[in-house]
């Protein structure tokens, strides 16, 4: 049954990344229990809005977990302090009323801050630019049925592939390590025979550029794997050293 | 009236598509590199465009308003991708997956069209595989089929309740490639806010920085909308809170012809609204209706005393059970297409059946399935689906029956193009969801992808050429020309004005007012009445916007509401078009239900003999009428019947 709550709001406010930013306290009153957390921050800017105020700048598109868009640190959890959910799942029945909320951007390296909650997480495509993929052009393929891929190798790989790209992992990694996403992606692809014939070359093409850009390197404290809001497991980390250091082994 | 040029190719219909790329004009790969394409959007449509005509040798220049190409809305699609692949040897082929297409569509869509997308949908499976989607496979190594509604065989493939996502991550690994190699300019954060005709031709666009606020110029020899539907003109439907309708509306007020308006789906499988403060529906994918039985209690006192709270639906009995759709339609039972299945449910809830605290829902349930495969099964096929699910509803799916409701979903309607998908402006092509082509009235389950990565990879990289063949003699022109500056000039003063309005109401605010009208009068079911009171007050919202909008802010920088702002004046505008259309086309046919043309049963009454036409709207200027003109719809090959899922 639906219950009513009010909130405080302790919101990162940043008006660009170079501008120096503060925690600006809000309330919200009467939200809806069933509401998700990001309807509670279309009431807090509606109300900004009222007031003649700037509303708070965040990312967010599909609301149904699936686009990687939003991206809130929340009481110190990225997306909050519910398992398996990214920021737009998570619904206001997990707070208590006249709970204390502290919401903040991804803060890590790699994803500077553009304004308020709102990240650039320009570097990951980066990353799949360097080689998150099987180099094959439109056309001239075989028939889809031609390989046989066992079911275990074809679910593994699609667990795998469920990253969202949020970032969830690196804003939670104390290293800023973008280990998770990079071996997500490495995974998937050499779990299936089309993407083994370039393994070695996209695992380390992937690896350096991960590395160029700042990101932190990863110390195996499974942070990452538990704030992952679609359960990618850190066993594609040990699955993508074993690539890497193969492909180094060739050179 | 204009004379509409759809540009069939001669020739029996499994012909044409071969006679066309035989015959077509094409551009050598030392005259590709001069010539610029942009591709306007990065989901399916767009991201596979790109991708293409990049490989190809064209320099491409590709758009999105979000952070990534990765985050667009294609990413959310659920249950599957058909193809005519007849791997479970159900008898499926080519001319099925034609035939089952147009007759979902209940004969308003093109055949050579449709014809294609289904010869073409056999390629893209096979590309997706190479690519590394991680489709579903069965224990022999084999690739999994399931059911959709609207067809009697397995043809629809799927990785998992994550199809969508799983494609465009393939289409965007491809995009990436072509980035890498310098074959792509990637524009993210970055909105078209007009397009640029010079010399009647499509020849670029103008963009607004959503970072900088910066308006800036684009040339292209050719310019590719590949954006999406205008599902969000409702406020609350199943579309992502970015997607919006405002470059196919460019587009509209550029000359292009603007077909089926009114044509919407509405999708009978979403978790039902909650409260005022909702700002989008959840759909859970009709895969689920593979195993999932639809039913609402049999008598009135039971419904009131499940809304009351007072009864849980599984206390009641299976003899007190309405299983609904088995008994209309007993042929395809749960798996008629979508636009029955919803006005069935809506049917059911009018009629004072309908379950949940608001009386607008209707159970989904899996017990039956549950009880004869196992728990196990259930979740290895709809895991994601139902935690979602509960997430939302904190209700568990496998011990209570799911409540669903109809929802906006996907608009047919679109951009007016011919068979090479370029709209009557020269040089500007619509592809996916923004153009009107393929779905007719209605869009079969799992067809959206086919058609997004139809036009994408197989079909305009190849019709786009007939074109540029005629232009490789044409340099790259100068965005300083006054085109360009005309069009920059109109865009400034264009957000200098709603800046100025300072009024009382929220972006947003307007917008639920727009939803409201959009679903009571130009929803479901649909009556000329309503309609005119609906083309009255969108009028009323219209200069309400125009005079009472609040946008705190300035136009440099990020300014979400005035982002949000720009797309609501076109929803506004395409509300109106919408109720326009549903006006006029005094039939039901599909998506669209006119109370006053129904058979006795209660089912669409098509009037082909006055409406077996395409509605192709062409803009007269801003408050002037539009004006109607018609491609009539010739079926050579089918015989149009009334579509019958008994």
């Amino acid at each position: 049954m639906e219950k009513t709550i009010n909130l405080k709001l302790k919101v990162w406010r940043q008006d660009g990344p170079k501008a120096k930013g503060h925690f600006e306290t809000y309330e919200v009153k009467n939200i809806s229990t069933d509401s998700s957390f990001l309807e509670m921050m279309d009431v807090l800017n509606e109300q900004l809005i009222q007031e003649g105020k700037e509303p708070v700048a965040f990312d967010h598109d599909c609301r149904e977990g699936i686009c990687g868009m939003c991206s809130m640190y929340i009481n110190g959890h990225a997306h909050g302090p519910d398992e398996d959910v990214t920021t737009c799942q998570l619904h206001m029945r997990k707070f208590k009323d006249g709970e204390t909320v502290t919401v903040e951007p991804w803060r890590s390296a790699g994803f500077p801050i553009i304004k308020d909650l709102m990240v650039n997480r320009n570097a990951f495509d980066q990353i799949i630019a360097a080689g998150g993929y099987v180099s094959v052009g439109t056309g001239g393929v075989p028939d889809a049925n031609a390989i046989p891929i066992s079911k275990e190798d074809a679910d593994e790989a699609m667990d795998a592939a469920s990253c969202i790209g949020c970032g969830a992992c690196v804003a939670t990694c104390k290293n800023g390590s973008a280990m998770l996403f990079v071996s997500a992606k490495v995974s998937q692809l050499a779990l299936l025979p089309q993407g083994k014939v370039e393994r070695a070359r996209r695992a380390k093409r992937m690896v350096a550029k991960m590395d160029e850009l700042g990101f932190g390197s990863c110390t195996n404290t499974g942070a990452c794997e538990v704030e992952c809001p679609k359960g990618v497991s850190i066993t594609n980390i040990a699955r993508m050293n074993r690539e890497y250091l193969m492909a180094k082994f060739k050179d | 009236m204009t004379k509409i040029e759809s540009k069939i190719p001669e020739g029996p219909l499994a012909q044409k598509w071969t006679n066309y790329k035989n015959n077509q004009k094409l551009v050598n790969p030392a005259n590709k590199r001069k010539i610029d394409i942009i591709v306007v959007g990065t989901g399916l449509a767009g991201a596979s465009a790109a991708a293409s005509l990049a490989e190809m040798g064209f320099k491409v220049k590709n758009f999105t308003i979000q952070d990534s190409p990765r985050r667009a809305h294609s990413i959310a699609a659920q249950g599957g991708i058909n193809a005519a692949k007849n791997y479970p040897n159900d008898g499926d082929s080519v001319y099925r997956l034609f035939f089952d297409t147009i007759k979902g569509g209940d004969y308003r869509s093109r055949e050579a069209n449709v014809y294609r997308l289904a010869e073409v949908s056999n390629s893209i499976i096979d590309q997706c595989v190479a690519q590394g989607v991680p489709f579903a496979r069965e224990y022999g190594g084999y690739l999994a089929n399931r059911s959709f509604g609207g067809a009697q065989v397995s043809r629809t493939f799927y990785a998992r309740g994550q199809t969508g996502q799983q494609l465009l991550l393939g289409a965007y690994q491809a995009l990436m490639r072509q980035v890498n190699e310098g074959n792509v300019d990637l524009h993210t954060r970055t909105e078209l806010v007009e397009i640029v005709i010079v010399e009647g031709k499509a020849r670029g666009i103008i963009t607004r920085n959503l970072i900088t606020g910066k308006l800036e110029r684009h040339f292209g020899h050719a310019v590719v909308i590949a954006t999406g539907g205008y599902g969000n003109t409702f406020f609350l439907s199943t579309n992502a809170m970015g997607s919006n309708g405002s470059a196919a509306w460019k587009a509209y007020q550029n000359g292009a012809y603007f077909a089926n308006p009114a044509y919407v789906q509405i999708h009978p499988t979403c978790i039902p609204v909650h409260g005022e403060f909702q700002s989008k529906l959840t759909l859970m994918s009709e895969s689920l209706r593979n195993d999932g039985r639809i039913w609402v209690p049999k008598k009135k006192e039971d419904a009131e005393a499940i809304r009351a709270g007072k009864l849980k639906p599984t206390a009641i009995a299976e003899e007190d059970r309405d299983y609904y759709l088995e008994r209309r339609y007993p042929a395809f039972g749960n798996l008629v297409p979508r636009d029955v299945a919803s006005r069935a449910a809506k049917e059911r809830c009018d009629a004072g059946y309908g379950v949940g605290a608001t009386g607008l829902a209707v159970y989904l349930d899996f017990k039956d399935a549950i009880d004869r495969l196992g728990r196990d099964a259930i979740e290895a096929r709809y895991g994601n689906l139902f935690q979602m699910y509960e997430k939302i509803v904190d209700e568990n799916p496998y011990e209570t029956p799911m409540m669903i409701y109809p929802a906006i979903h996907y608009t047919m309607g679109g951009l007016w193009v011919d068979y090479e998908l370029q709209t009557n402006i020269p040089g500007l092509f619509a592809i996916g969801e923004a153009n009107f082509s393929d779905h007719g009235a209605n869009r079969l389950g799992a067809s959206a992808l086919m058609q997004g990565l139809a036009d994408g990879y197989f079909v305009l990289p190849f019709t786009i050429q007939n074109y540029l063949a005629d232009d490789i003699r044409t340099p790259r022109m100068s965005t300083d020309l006054p085109e360009f500056e005309e069009k920059e000039k109109m865009v400034k003063e264009k957000f200098e004005k709603l800046l100025s309005i300072k009024g009382e109401h929220s972006v947003d605010h307007i917008h639920k007012e727009l939803g409201h009208v959009m679903w009571d009068f130009v929803g479901m079911a649909r009556n000329k009445e309503g309609l005119q009171k609906a083309l009255d007050r969108i009028l009323e919202i219209k200069k309400e916007f125009w005079t009472n909008v609040r946008i705190p802010g300035k136009a440099d920088g990020i300014n979400l509401e005035l982002e949000k702002a720009g797309r609501l004046a076109d929803f506004i505008e395409i509300g109106e078009l919408m109720a326009r259309d549903a006006l006029n086309r005094e039939e039901s046919s599909g998506g669209h239900f006119r109370e006053e043309y129904q058979t006795e049963e209660g089912e669409a009454l098509r009037r082909d003999d006055e409406f077996a036409y395409v509605s192709c709207w062409e803009y007269k200027g801003d408050d002037k009428e539009p004006v109607l003109n018609k491609e009539e719809l010739k079926f050579e090959f089918v015989e149009l019947k009334t579509r019958n899922y008994k």
